[in-house]
């Protein structure tokens, strides 16, 4: 079982390491130039990749927190608090590529457009999370606590999406419709494929560090027992 | 379920006598409610008309940042001399005291915003142009989301010890559709005779409180449950 | 009849109670013993329903205890360290609150009966911040006593009362024990746990290292030997 899972840490880094200048070359060489933004809009295949897994991971949180009300055990709790932790940077780097393509495309940081706009409320969320998380106490408490958290956090999600779409609609009706960049639907079959493969090979690097994430998070925890044990048996002894 | 409500109803009473007799939790709200309005207006001219356009977001500030106030302490408050233990021990159901908590702090709420909310009207000399009952039915239904998510999360951050700065993190992400819900229903109100934009935000909150109501009764025993 | 089976609490790792066995029968009144740190507040909590016991069993009348059950929270009543009450608001109150919750009958009466016994019905309308610590858990332990329960577990009880609400407490168990009510306390007091207790058990370490035989002592010094013994072996 444990060989095993190191086979699929090797394999996936292998994999990585061979998809990572495939996709460079994608986004930057073969896929081509966007005619109304130019080379800015290559930020794109990464913008959305990064915001596709800040909500996997944030979803991820999710059904490990119900998981862990079910059932509490300290894998749901690493395994939620990993995600989280890998969620909140990418929801980083989602934010800071939305806002470059804010600036090139309508020539503003922030434009209030209601995905960039969740993906700010959902790093928020996040940041919560992990101060509950941070809370001391069992660890059993601030999993249930967590995972209360991450439960009401998840379902906020898409309410704040709908919440804001509407109202952006309210605020500025023309200037947001479906337009060419921001669907995908008028994407060059070039651009879908880089853009397919950008999200593939982001998935998997989350894939990746959620599994090293959740390995050295258990080794902390090895340690941690093992300083509590020597301590009891100590303070037993003076008794 | 009667039980449930009548407890619960205990519960509510229990912190409306006891508010009634010091009132300071709900004086302090309604100062720091008017010293928002003030601050507001020196932060934009009140003779200008820029202010108008914000009074309505303002109703919803005043009454989330004084109401955040308010839910802190009514955990808080339970955690001296451990009276949580206290409750958990009673032959009661954790969601009347969810309920309960939540039932005084809507009172609550609601007494700020009865004073500040009209005040807010006339000192920037505010004309109400819709309708009144549906401006109060806006208002209900948004106060209570807020009540509903805020009391449950009250309760999970009075476990920290710095449950007074936790709060407000905790609780503004997730208010956020409520208000915007809330703040362009009011404007609706206010602005117009017609409120027919109005209905789809209302509906969006009612949702909202539903979903969040039935959720946060769920869940409210593994926030009181010690391990 | 509560019997305690196998109970075993580990908080952060540590186990804070051992294994520990107990049964309490009917009308019986037993103390529990132990130097500061051994677990007995820990163990109460646990049958109180305030802690969840990592391991093992409690079970009442042969019925096993489920954490949060209503019907069970109403037979047991339980003295803490903390008071449990609300000091902005008056011990009449506080005990209206508590009645009301437990579902007393009769709540004014009891309210007054109970007040006077303890001594404090002079001061049932001063808030309850203003007490002085042995007013508090005076006015804790009517709190407890309002609803009757079937089983009382009390921990210390006796700290910081006067003469005279000693008495009471001490009479008022005495005269539980005869309807066949039990109680289990704890106590650093070898005085009173001479006055009242038919049994004791010694907790240290969070296991129980001693328990004497029913029928109590010949006289304090035995009791006291026994304690000694108990805590050094
Ligand atoms: N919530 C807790 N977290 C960590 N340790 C605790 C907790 N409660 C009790 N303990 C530990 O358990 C031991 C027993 O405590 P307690 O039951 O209060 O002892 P006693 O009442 O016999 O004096 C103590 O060493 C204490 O440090
Ligand atoms: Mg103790």
């Amino acid at each position: 079982m444990r060989l095993c899972s190191k086979y699929i840490d090797k394999a996936l880094f292998y994999v990585l390491v061979i998809f990572f200048p495939i996709i460079l070359y994608l986004v930057f060489v073969w896929s081509p130039i966007e005619k109304v933004m130019g080379p800015a809009q290559k930020i794109f295949y990464f913008h959305v990749g990064c915001a596709w897994v800040a909500f996997l991971a944030f979803f991820i949180v999710g059904i490990y927190s119900v998981w862990s009300l079910i059932r509490p055990n300290i894998n749901s709790f690493i395994t939620a608090g990993v995600s989280a932790e890998i969620g909140v940077l990418f929801t980083s780097i989602a934010l800071v590529t939305g806002m470059i393509w804010g600036k090139t495309s309508w020539n503003t940081w922030w434009s209030w457009e209601p995905r960039l706009v969740t993906t700010g409320i959902l790093w928020f969320i996040y940041v919560a999370y992990l101060f509950i998380r941070k809370m001391d106490g069992p660890w059993q408490k601030i999993s249930k606590l967590s995972s209360v958290f991450g439960i009401v956090g998840c379902l906020n999600v898409p309410i704040v999406f709908m919440a804001t779409r509407w109202w952006n609609t309210k605020l500025h009706p023309i200037v947001f419709g479906e337009g060419k960049n921001e669907t995908g639907g008028g994407l060059d079959p070039e651009m879908l494929l880089t853009l397919v493969f950008s999200l593939l090979t982001i998935t998997l690097l989350y894939v990746f560090l959620m599994r090293k994430g959740v390995e050295i998070e258990r080794m902390r925890m090895v340690v941690k027992n093992c300083k509590n044990e020597i301590m009891n048996k100590l303070t037993i002894r003076e008794d | 379920m009667i039980s449930v409500i009548r407890d619960a109803l205990i519960i509510a009473g229990k912190d409306i006598v006891s508010e009634l007799k010091s009132k300071q939790t709900v004086g302090m709200m309604v100062i720091f409610s008017i010293l928002v309005i003030m601050i507001f207006s020196f932060a934009f001219d009140p003779v200008d008309r820029i202010i108008r356009n914000v009074i309505p977001g303002l109703i919803w500030v005043i009454t989330i940042f004084s109401g955040i106030l308010g839910l802190n302490r009514s955990f808080v408050s339970e955690f001296e001399n451990s009276c949580l233990s206290g409750l958990r021990l009673a032959p009661v159901d954790p969601v009347s005291i969810y309920l309960g908590k939540a039932a005084a702090n809507f009172i609550f709420v609601s007494i700020v915003q009865l004073f500040s909310v009209p005040l807010l009207f006339i000192l920037f000399d505010y004309k109400l142009k819709g309708s009144f009952i549906w401006l109060l039915a806006i208002i209900f239904v948004g106060t209570f989301g807020f009540i509903i998510i805020g009391t449950f999360l009250a309760g999970l951050a009075a476990n920290a010890k710095n449950s007074e700065m936790l709060l407000p993190l905790l609780l503004l992400p997730l208010l956020s559709p409520l208000v915007i819900a809330a703040v362009q229903a009011t404007r609706v109100v206010i602005e117009n005779e017609s409120f027919g934009e109005a209905i789809s935000w209302i509906r969006l909150m009612a949702g909202y409180d539903l979903l969040f109501t039935a959720v946060c009764i769920l869940l409210f025993e593994y926030i009181l449950e010690d391990t | 009849m509560l019997e305690i089976k196998n109970l075993t609490k580990v908080i952060s790792r540590r186990p804070i109670i051992k294994n520990v066995s107990l049964t309490l029968n009917d009308g019986e009144i037993m103390a529990v013993l132990g130097p500061n740190g051994a677990g007995k507040s820990t163990l109460f909590k646990c049958v109180a329903g305030l802690l969840k016991p990592t391991n093992g069993e409690i079970m009442i009348d042969g019925k096993k205890l489920k954490t949060g059950s209503v019907s069970a929270k109403k037979r047991i009543g339980f003295l803490g360290h903390d008071s449990f009450l609300y000091s902005n608001m008056t011990p009449v109150e506080n005990l209206m609150f508590y009645g009301k919750l437990y579902r007393v009958n009769d709540l004014e009466n009891k309210i007054e009966r109970l007040l006077k016994e303890t001594g404090l019905f002079l001061f049932k309308d001063v808030p309850v911040g203003s007490f002085s610590k042995g007013m508090v858990q005076k006015l804790a332990i009517a709190r407890v006593l309002l609803p009757e329960p079937e089983i009382l577990l009390l921990d210390e009880p006796h700290s910081g009362l006067d003469q005279s609400a000693v008495l009471f407490l001490n009479r008022y168990i005495l005269d539980r024990k005869k309807t066949g009510k039990s109680v289990l306390f704890i106590s650093h007091d070898l005085n009173a746990v001479y006055g009242l207790a038919d049994r004791a058990v010694v907790l240290k370490n969070g296991k129980i290292v001693e328990a004497s035989g029913e029928g109590g002592w010949e006289n304090l010094d035995r009791l006291k030997t026994w304690y000694e013994q108990a805590v050094a072996g």
